[in-house]
């Protein structure tokens, strides 16, 4: 009972640091946090929208730039936490070669962390559907908290396994950044699962955990619908990797003192 | 006699050296067989078979040159590091007395590090908020508590430290050379404060390059080298050893640091 009442308060403690640390300094505050997604949208617009000229396919209704944001601040999450979370663990090091915590508690306050920044953001997705006369819906109600649960059980089972890797790969925090982008493009983000019309090829990029999980929000924000198959898929997927995480985080821990 | 609060029996721990991996994943790919092998073959064994016993309220120092093994000692006794072989049994509360501002943010105030650090070495947070009073006045800093600790000197940070550690009730309390910074008013507080532990009954491990204050503190002390105990017995004794073993040159080590030898 102590057990889970101090696990409880570590994890709230570290978060609540990681919200206080992370804009300390930045006059904005965490205004980056919702500004970083809306300039990314930004570019794209500008450089694929405008300038390449991509269209949203005809019988879709929704403005490319809409797509752009409900796609993106999602992403954001994940990716700023996985990035973080490859680090976090050499960022703690003296601690982590004194006391004697449970080591998850580390990376789980900063997906946590991005979570609240995600949360405090959806009033600005609100928005812009809204300026593009799209409205939420009660879908969201479910769709919302659903959704958020895939999207944090895969960005920590993820962040579990790179954070420990990082530790005995020094350079695996540069091979992240690059996979990420990678990752970026094989994602429905810039454009939606929808706009291909060979099925197959649909099918394959469902082979990326993330391809579900974005697709579930795309079709939350943009058609006010629960995709159940979606989200089934992206929590199929989250809890393998839950599952495979926690394998691999199992067996390096007790060498994490050694080579930090 | 109640049993004792740490117990090390035959305690052996290796560390795998691994500088292909440290290296990076690209040396450990293009030297993938060498990799390998180094993994399996390349061991180093900080601790060779260390059995010694602390009583419940006792004070061990631990001296020894540098890479002799003390710092392993208390990682394991700390729960940090396992033992590859040989057993550790260690009763009550352990908590580390972290070097200087390790373990604080710099950005955080004084009472949100505090807040945090208890929690972190093991209290729950209405445990903490309860002492945070005691804390925040045996700390002396005053309205400086509500400035960001990156602003502290070190006196203000060791001082932030100790009152952190002192309020947690520790029953095992481990020190790895941290009493080396600051001045020599403040490290003439340091001692009192150990002194202060030593009262309240905390068992204590203390591991310094001070003999003088290996001396004033511990009842007996453990002389390391190269990870076997040279020699266990009443701290005068061990200290004396070690003090003319160093101006003979054979301890093998570097002069220590800021030792009274
Ligand atoms: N994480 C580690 N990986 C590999 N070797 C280590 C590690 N930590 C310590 N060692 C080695 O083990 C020996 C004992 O180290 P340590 O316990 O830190 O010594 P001391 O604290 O007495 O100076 C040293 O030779 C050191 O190089
Ligand atoms: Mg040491």
């Amino acid at each position: 009972m102590r057990g889970l009442q101090y696990h409880l308060d570590l994890i709230y403690e570290l978060t609540k640091k990681e919200l206080k640390v992370r804009y300390k300094n930045s006059a904005l505050g965490y205004l980056w946090s919702v500004l970083n997604p809306l300039a990314m949208a930004g570019v794209f617009y500008v450089g694929l929208g405008l300038i390449i000229g991509v269209r949203v396919p005809r019988g879709e209704d929704y403005p490319f730039w809409l797509l752009l944001i409900c796609g993106l601040f999602p992403w954001q999450w994940f990716s700023n936490s996985v990035n973080a979370c490859t680090n976090v663990y050499i960022g703690n090091a003296n601690l982590i070669r004194k006391v004697a915590f449970r080591r998850e508690v580390l990376p789980l306050a900063t997906v946590l962390n991005d979570l609240v920044h995600f949360a405090v953001s959806i009033p600005v997705i609100v928005l812009f559907l809204l300026l593009a006369r799209h409205r939420p819906t009660l879908a969201w109600l479910y769709g919302l908290p659903l959704l958020v649960l895939a999207q944090f059980v895969m960005t920590y089972s993820l962040s579990l396994v790179t954070g420990a890797l990082n530790l005995f790969f020094r350079d695996l925090a540069n091979l992240v950044q690059i996979f990420l982008q990678m990752l970026f493009y094989m994602t429905p983000i810039i454009y939606s699962l929808k706009w291909s019309r060979i099925a197959a090829f649909r099918h394959w990029l469902l082979v990326n955990p993330l391809a579900s999980l974005i697709s579930g929000w795309q079709t939350l924000f943009l058609e006010g619908r629960f995709s159940l198959g979606m989200w089934q898929l992206a929590m199929g997927y989250s809890v393998v990797m839950l599952a495979a995480g926690m394998l691999v985080h199992r067996k390096l821990e007790g060498k994490f003192a050694e080579v930090t | 006699m109640s049993a004792p609060a740490i117990q090390f029996e035959k305690v052996t721990k290796t560390y795998t050296l691994c500088q292909h991996v440290a290296g990076g994943i690209k040396t450990f790919l293009f030297h993938l067989p060498a990799a390998v092998r180094q993994l399996r073959n390349n061991k180093f064994t900080a601790l060779d078979e260390v059995s010694f016993e602390v009583a419940r309220g006792e004070a061990l120092g631990v001296i020894g040159p540098n890479g002799a093994g003390k710092s392993t000692a208390l990682a394991l006794i700390a729960r940090v590091l396992r033992p590859n072989a040989g057993r550790i049994t260690v009763r009550g509360r352990v908590l580390p007395l972290l070097e200087l501002g390790a373990g604080f943010h710099p950005e955080l105030t004084g009472r949100e590090n505090i807040i945090l650090n208890g929690v972190l070495m093991g209290l729950l947070r209405r445990e903490v908020r309860a002492r945070l009073g005691q804390i925040i006045e045996f700390s002396e800093l005053g309205e400086f508590i509500d400035q960001p600790v990156r602003t502290y000197s070190n006196g203000m940070l060791g001082r932030l430290g100790f009152s952190v550690v002192a309020h947690l009730d520790p029953e095992v309390l481990l020190v790895d050379e941290v009493l080396t910074v600051g001045d020599a008013a403040f490290q003439a507080k340091c001692m009192r404060r150990m002194q202060e532990f030593r009262r309240r009954g905390v068992t204590m491990v203390f591991v310094s390059h001070d003999m003088h204050a290996v001396r004033v503190i511990c009842e007996r002390a453990m002389w390391l080298d190269r990870g076997r105990v040279r020699m266990l017995d009443a701290s005068q004794a061990v200290t004396a050893s070690y003090e003319a073993a160093l101006a003979g040159g054979q301890a093998r080590g570097e002069v220590p640091a800021d030792g009274q030898a």
